[in-house]
């Protein structure tokens, strides 16, 4: 036995190895393209998002960079108020009574949009009907559709001169409608795959043991899709609690109807950026939570589900 | 209750909630549109202002749809290529304008670039401006559009792996050329299917380009915000009613491309959240 602990590597082809000077250069010339590459698109998007978001949180606390100057960069930070304005702007009773709509209003849609998934997605894979692939492309509708239109046209049918008479312009009722209409496809989408990859063997078993629809369902098939559910639940809250163009119109321009997002236009109307950005800075806060929150429970769950 | 009614009750039940909350209102806006008749909705689309809308939107989606597109294939190449110090930060980071409000966007980009933001003053003596401009109009754009390349682009690059790549190099194709030769046309779908949700996202953007547009009528105006002002500013409701006769149509458009799309790659998942 005689072979060569390493094939030459001119028999593979592949490039004599780099030695010394050559092979580092050549590996400096390898990450330059990878980190070129990232740096690049690092910068922009701390340009397009990451800078102003920053900007946000700083304004929102108060806490604002001076430039004196660009050329002498020579940067004066100060700190004014700081919390104490925040605090300020975002305890302002219609600031307030505007975010507890918002959080509300959020929870209700992102809850319906659970139920309401689950039973879609249910039909969607167990059920077949003629014109089932219709129903399904309906689905996808609110996610294509601009937020505008969909503001426009909740308005036409469920408006003041609503042809089947019945209104919601200015009440929470068409608020609800309208954040259900745009939050409709995370659920369903979420929950979709997973009941499709269920093989109803477990399913099988419980029957044969007597358990009717109902108790299979509830003990057997929920237990697997509720990392699915909270998913949708937190996507749709995070959507609902931001939303404004769908709700912009059917809102009307009364207090009692005046969610976070069109109180933070209002605000930027009559340019009052500070209280904007503390208003927006709670938001953000918000949705942060709950997204972090229902990532952790559907993490947990899954790991609990198989480990 | 026995299989059969609830099988009956939960598909009626299914179907009348989509029909409710989807299909009713958006099958009366084209019922309504076919009832006006096809003139009425010519003379209301080719008004000085909505075609000045039109032109604007479609400025903005040229300009902020190449670029988005170039940067999403980008990030999709590097995160794809390994992991490395940050990787998983960079791409969370991607997804940020869809959890952030659109309004909380726009703000975001005033607070920074506006007069009254960080860098305002500097961008003023340069002779820019962000606010009230078709500058910001584009930014915000492109701000708000930015995730869905790379979302669409990377799980198709994963699945596909190095291995051609891998033999493109060793068989002497420089990195331009394997790109151009193998891995692109490797990805294709992919991107075509991003370039679609972001065109539908770029030309129906309205929360945040209302903000930083300041809202003039036949200068910073594009297509969704002339349906807001037509309808909440003017009572124009049959303006309003023909913008968003445009903009559905398309959407319906891009929804039909993008289900072909899937049809071909299961790897395309619905994502314009």
């Amino acid at each position: 036995m005689d072979t060569p602990a390493r094939a030459p590597s001119s028999e593979l082809g592949a490039p004599p190895a780099r030695k010394g000077w050559r092979r580092f250069s050549a590996r400096l010339r390898s990450s330059f393209g990878l980190y070129g590459g990232a740096s690049l698109i690092v910068g922009y998007l701390s340009i397009i998002v990451l800078i102003p978001i920053a900007a946000v949180a700083a304004h929102g606390f108060s806490f604002s960079i001076h430039t004196q100057g660009w050329g002498a960069a020579f940067w004066h930070w100060h700190l004014s108020a700081g919390f104490g304005t925040f605090w300020n702007d975002v305890t302002q009773p219609a600031a307030i009574s505007a975010i507890r709509l918002s959080l509300w209003l959020s929870l209700t849609v992102a809850a319906i949009n659970a139920v309401m998934g689950v039973a879609i997605a249910w039909v969607l894979v167990r059920d077949k009907f003629p014109g089932k692939w219709f129903v399904e492309a309906f689905i996808d509708l609110p996610f294509a559709l601009p937020t505008i239109v969909v503001g426009v046209v909740l308005l036409f049918l469920y408006g003041t001169a609503s042809p089947i008479k019945i209104d919601l312009f200015e009440t929470w009722m068409g608020l609800l409608v309208a954040l259900l209409f745009v939050t409709l496809p995370f659920s369903v989408r979420a929950v979709q795959p997973v009941l499709a990859s269920l093989d109803g063997e477990a399913e099988a078993a419980a029957k044969s043991l007597g358990a009717g629809g109902i108790r299979t369902f509830v003990w057997v098939v929920l237990p697997s899709l509720w990392p699915a559910v909270l998913g949708g639940f937190g996507l749709a809250f995070a959507r609902a609690i931001g939303e404004f163009g769908s709700i912009s119109l059917i809102a009307g321009g009364i207090g009692r109807t005046t969610l976070a997002s069109s109180y933070i236009y209002n605000l930027t109307q009559g340019f009052l950026w500070t209280n904007a950005a503390a208003v927006s800075t709670a938001l953000l806060v918000f949705s942060l939570v709950i997204l972090i929150a229902t990532n952790v429970f559907a993490r947990r769950i899954q790991h609990r589900l198989a480990p | 209750m026995n299989h059969t009614t609830r099988k009956w009750s939960l598909r009626v039940l299914v179907i009348l909630y989509l029909g409710l909350l989807v299909g009713l209102p958006v099958g009366y806006l084209f019922i309504k549109a076919f009832s006006h008749g096809f003139h009425a909705f010519w003379v209301e689309v080719t008004k000085p202002n909505a075609l000045a809308a039109l032109r604007l939107s479609g400025e903005v989606a040229l300009i902020a749809v190449p670029v988005n597109t170039v940067i999403g294939v980008g990030a999709a190449l590097v995160l794809a290529k390994r992991k490395f110090f940050g990787s998983r930060a960079l791409q969370l980071a991607f997804d940020i304008p869809v959890a952030v409000s659109p309004i909380i966007i726009g703000v975001s980009l005033v607070l920074a670039y506006s007069r009254i933001g960080w860098f305002g003053s500097w961008l003023a003596t340069q002779g820019i401006q962000i606010l009230f401009s078709p500058v910001g109009i584009v930014m915000a754009t492109m701000a708000i559009s930015l995730p869905y390349v790379l979302r669409s682009v990377l799980p198709v690059l994963i699945e596909v792996g190095k291995d051609q790549e891998d033999a493109a190099r060793t068989l002497g194709a420089g990195p331009l050329r394997t790109f151009w030769q193998v891995t692109l046309p490797a990805i294709r779908w992919g991107v075509l299917y991003g370039v679609t949700l972001t065109i539908a996202r770029t030309l129906g953007e309205f929360g945040a380009v209302l903000v930083v547009s300041g809202n003039i009528t036949g200068k910073t105006q594009t297509l969704p915000i002339y349906i807001f002002d037509a309808w909440d500013q003017n009572f124009d409701t049959v303006g309003a009613f023909a913008g968003a006769l445009v903009l559905a149509s398309i959407s319906i458009v891009a929804l039909v491309i993008l289900s072909t799309l899937r049809a071909r790659e299961r790897k395309l998942h619905v994502d314009l959240a």
